[in-house]
C-alpha cells in the first residue's frame, strides 16, 4: 500500500493507509470475480473507439509565446522554468 | 618454449577476456529526422532558439491536451525495420510509462510497450576479428523529453532549469540481444548502425549532440557459464571512442571486482571522458516500477502490405549492400569500400562523379575520393563536410522524393573530379600537379579546367615539342650523359629532372625518360 501510494506521489497518514487499503482489497476482490469469466477467445481490449491510423503529415506550425508558455511556470529564470532538484529520480 | 610460456601469461594477466566472457549488449536512443514533433505540429529545428520556443500545451503536458502522431516519424521507424529485416507486427499500440521527473511534465511518457513497431532484425557488420552478427530485439518509437540543466542558483538552493525544446522530438529506441562479446565490436555495432540510419534519413544520429545516445549493458561470466553475471549499465558515452573505452574499462573493473571477490553491484554508471572511467550514477537496488498501460489518447497503428511497401521502395541502396557492389561491381578492395561507405559524402561524390564520366576507371575515382578528398574534408572539419543539422534539408525518406540520402552541397564538384580524373587518366597532367589542382578547387571550388590553365599545369606529352627540351639537357649536362653511356642508368633520373625544371613540371615525365633512354641507348 506505501509503495502504490510512493508511486503515486501520495502522502498518506497511517489512519488514510489502513482505509484505503481495506478498499483496494475489496476492489482486488471485485477483479477477481471478472477473472472468473472465460475470456480465452476475446482478444484484450485497450480502446473502444474503433478508431486507427489517425496520423498528421509531418508539418511544422506555430509554437506558444514564450511568455505564455512560462506563465504557470512557479519560478523562472529569462527563458526557462526552474525546478527544485531531483537528483537520482527516473528518465531516460 | 620459455618465450611461448611467458607471452601467455602475459596475456592472461592482461585481458580479463581470456578468463571472463563479455556479455554486451546496446540500447541506442536516436532523434528521428522530421520537421515537427512526434505529437504536435512545434518544429524540432530549435538548435539555435531560446529555451521554450519551440512548445505548446501537447509537448508541455498541460491537461487537455491530446497528441497526434507524426506519420514522417512512424515510417522512419519502418524504414529502420525493413532495413535491419525486422518483423513489423500488423498492429501495435502506443503505452504510458508512467514516472514523476522534471524532465516530463505529463507524469508519463508515450512510448510502447509489449506491441512495438517492429522486432528480431539483425545487423551485420565487419570487425578485427572477422564479422560480427547482432540480433536486434526490438525498435519502437516514444517520445524525448525536456533537457534538465542542474546547478546552485544564487541562494545556494540546487535547482534544475528546464528547456521543453527538446520534449515531444520523435525517438526511436533500439534493442540488441546481449550477443555482443568485446568493446570494439560494441563500437563497431553503433558506428554500422549510424551509418544505415543516416543512409536511409531517418536521422543525422550524431552522438555529440545527443542526436544518438548509446548506453551498454555489460556483464562478465567465466567461460562456459552459462546465467549471466551482475548487469551494469553504462551511459554517458559521447562519442564512438567513448563507446569502446568506456565499456573496455567497465571489463576491466568488474572482472578485477570479481577477482577480489567483491560482489558487483546492479547499477547505471556514467561515463567520464576525462578521467577514462566510470562512476556510479544510481543504484537499480529498486527497480523502477513503470507501470505501463496503454495509452488511451492514441488509436492504435495498424501497418499493411502497400504502407510497407511504398516505404520500401524508396528506401536508397544500404551500406552492406553497397559495399558488395562496390567490391563485385567495380572491382574496388575491400578496405576502399569500406571508408567509402562509411561517409556519406564520400560516397555521393564518388557515385556522382563516375556518373559524369562513366568511362572512368572506377578504381582511381576511388583512389580520389579515400585518399586526397578524406584527406582534406578532415582537416576543413572533422567528418561534417555537408552543413550539420538544422541546415535546412530535413527531407527524410517520408519527407517527399528524393532517396533518402539529403544531399547538401559537398565541398568538391562531382563533375569537377571526374574531370581531373580523366586529365591524369588521358596523360594531360601529371598525378602530382592534379593534388594541387584538387586542393585548389577544394578550397575555392573553381573549375578543374580553369586552374589548370591558370597554374600552367597541362602536361606537355607531345613527343615533338619534348624533344627539343631533352637535346637542350643532354647538351648541358656531358657528365651525366657519359655516366649513363657507362652504365649508370640511374643518370637518365636526373637527367629527366632537368627537363621537369626547365618545363615546371609539365612535361610527360614518362616520355621524358624514354626519350633518355632511346637517344642514349640504356
Amino acid at each position: 500500500m506505501e509503495h502504490v501510494a510512493y508511486l503515486a506521489r501520495l502522502g498518506l497518514s497511517e489512519e488514510e493507509l489502513t482505509r484505503l487499503e481495506g478498499q483496494l482489497n475489496h476492489i482486488l476482490d471485485q477483479y477477481r470475480v471478472l477473472a472468473e469469466l472465460d475470456t480465452e477467445r476475446i482478444p484484450p481490449t485497450a480502446q473502444t473507439i474503433e478508431l486507427e491510423n489517425i496520423l498528421r503529415e509531418d508539418v511544422p506550425m506555430p509554437s506558444l509565446p514564450s511568455d505564455e508558455v512560462l506563465s504557470n511556470a512557479p519560478e523562472r529564470a529569462g527563458d526557462v522554468f526552474v525546478v527544485p532538484a531531483i537528483i537520482g529520480g527516473a528518465g531516460e | 618454449m620459455v618465450a611461448c610460456e611467458t607471452s601467455l601469461m602475459n596475456v592472461a594477466e592482461a585481458s580479463p577476456l581470456v578468463k571472463y566472457e563479455a556479455v554486451i549488449g546496446i540500447e541506442c536512443h536516436v532523434q528521428l529526422r522530421t520537421a515537427s514533433k512526434m505529437f504536435c505540429p512545434c518544429s524540432t529545428d530549435f538548435q539555435d532558439d531560446p529555451p521554450n520556443s519551440h512548445t505548446c500545451p501537447v509537448c508541455l503536458g498541460l491537461p487537455g491536451a491530446l497528441p497526434v502522431i507524426n506519420r514522417v516519424a512512424v515510417e522512419h521507424v519502418l524504414a529502420t525495420a525493413l532495413a535491419l529485416g525486422a518483423e513489423i507486427p500488423e498492429y501495435t499500440r502506443w503505452d504510458r510509462k508512467n514516472y514523476f521527473y522534471p524532465d516530463l511534465p505529463k507524469g508519463y511518457q508515450i512510448s510502447q510497450y509489449d506491441l512495438p513497431l517492429s522486432a528480431r532484425g539483425r545487423l551485420e557488420f565487419d570487425t578485427s576479428d572477422g564479422q560480427v552478427s547482432v540480433a536486434i530485439t526490438r525498435a519502437h518509437l516514444e517520445e524525448d523529453t525536456a533537457r534538465l540543466v542542474h546547478e546552485v542558483d544564487s541562494n545556494g538552493k540546487r535547482v534544475s532549469r528546464v528547456d521543453f525544446n527538446r520534449s515531444g522530438v520523435p525517438l526511436m529506441e533500439i534493442v540488441t540481444e546481449p550477443d555482443l562479446r568485446t568493446a570494439e565490436q560494441a563500437r563497431r555495432y553503433a558506428e554500422e548502425l549510424r551509418m544505415l540510419l543516416m543512409t536511409i534519413g531517418a536521422s543525422d544520429a550524431e552522438l555529440e549532440n545527443g542526436q544518438m545516445r548509446v548506453e551498454a549493458n555489460v556483464s562478465l561470466r567465466p567461460w562456459g557459464q552459462e546465467a549471466f553475471g551482475t548487469r551494469v549499465e553504462v551511459k554517458n558515452m559521447n562519442s564512438f571512442r567513448s563507446v569502446e573505452r568506456a565499456i573496455g574499462f567497465e571489463i576491466e573493473r568488474q572482472a578485477r571486482a570479481i577477482d577480489a571477490g567483491e560482489r558487483l553491484l546492479q547499477e547505471t554508471r556514467g561515463w567520464d571522458d576525462d578521467r577514462g572511467a566510470t562512476y556510479t550514477m544510481r543504484s537499480k537496488e529498486y527497480s523502477q516500477d513503470y507501470r505501463y498501460f496503454p495509452e488511451p489518447d492514441l488509436p492504435p497503428l495498424r501497418t499493411d502490405d502497400a504502407w510497407l511497401e511504398g516505404i520500401r521502395a524508396r528506401m536508397p541502396e544500404l551500406p552492406a549492400a553497397r559495399r558488395r557492389r562496390y567490391v563485385e561491381e567495380l572491382g574496388l578492395s575491400a578496405y576502399d569500400a569500406a571508408v567509402l561507405v562509411a561517409d556519406l559524402d564520400a560516397t555521393r561524390l564518388f557515385e556522382a562523379a563516375l556518373t559524369a564520366d562513366e568511362a572512368l576507371p572506377a578504381k582511381r575515382v576511388a583512389n580520389w575520393v579515400t585518399g586526397e578528398y578524406l584527406r582534406l574534408a578532415k582537416v576543413a572539419g572533422g567528418e561534417g563536410t555537408v552543413p550539420g543539422p538544422g541546415g535546412g534539408d530535413r527531407n527524410g525518406i517520408g519527407g517527399g522524393g528524393g532517396d533518402g540520402e539529403a544531399a547538401g552541397q559537398p565541398p568538391v564538384s562531382p563533375r569537377e573530379l571526374a574531370r581531373l580524373v580523366r586529365l591524369v587518366e588521358d596523360g594531360a597532367i601529371s598525378g602530382t600537379n592534379a593534388k594541387q589542382v584538387f586542393e585548389r578547387h577544394f578550397a575555392t571550388r573553381e573549375g578543374v579546367d580553369a586552374i589548370v590553365a591558370e597554374l600552367g599545369l597541362r602536361q606537355i606529352s607531345d613527343v615533338s615539342a619534348l624533344e627539343a627540351a631533352v637535346d637542350e639537357v643532354l647538351e648541358a649536362n656531358p657528365a651525366a650523359v657519359a655516366d649513363v653511356r657507362a652504365g649508370k642508368t640511374q643518370a637518365v633520373g636526373f637527367l629527366t629532372g632537368q627537363v621537369m625544371k626547365a618545363t615546371r613540371g609539365q612535361a610527360n615525365a614518362a616520355i621524358v625518360q624514354r626519350l633518355f633512354r632511346d637517344r642514349l641507348g640504356a
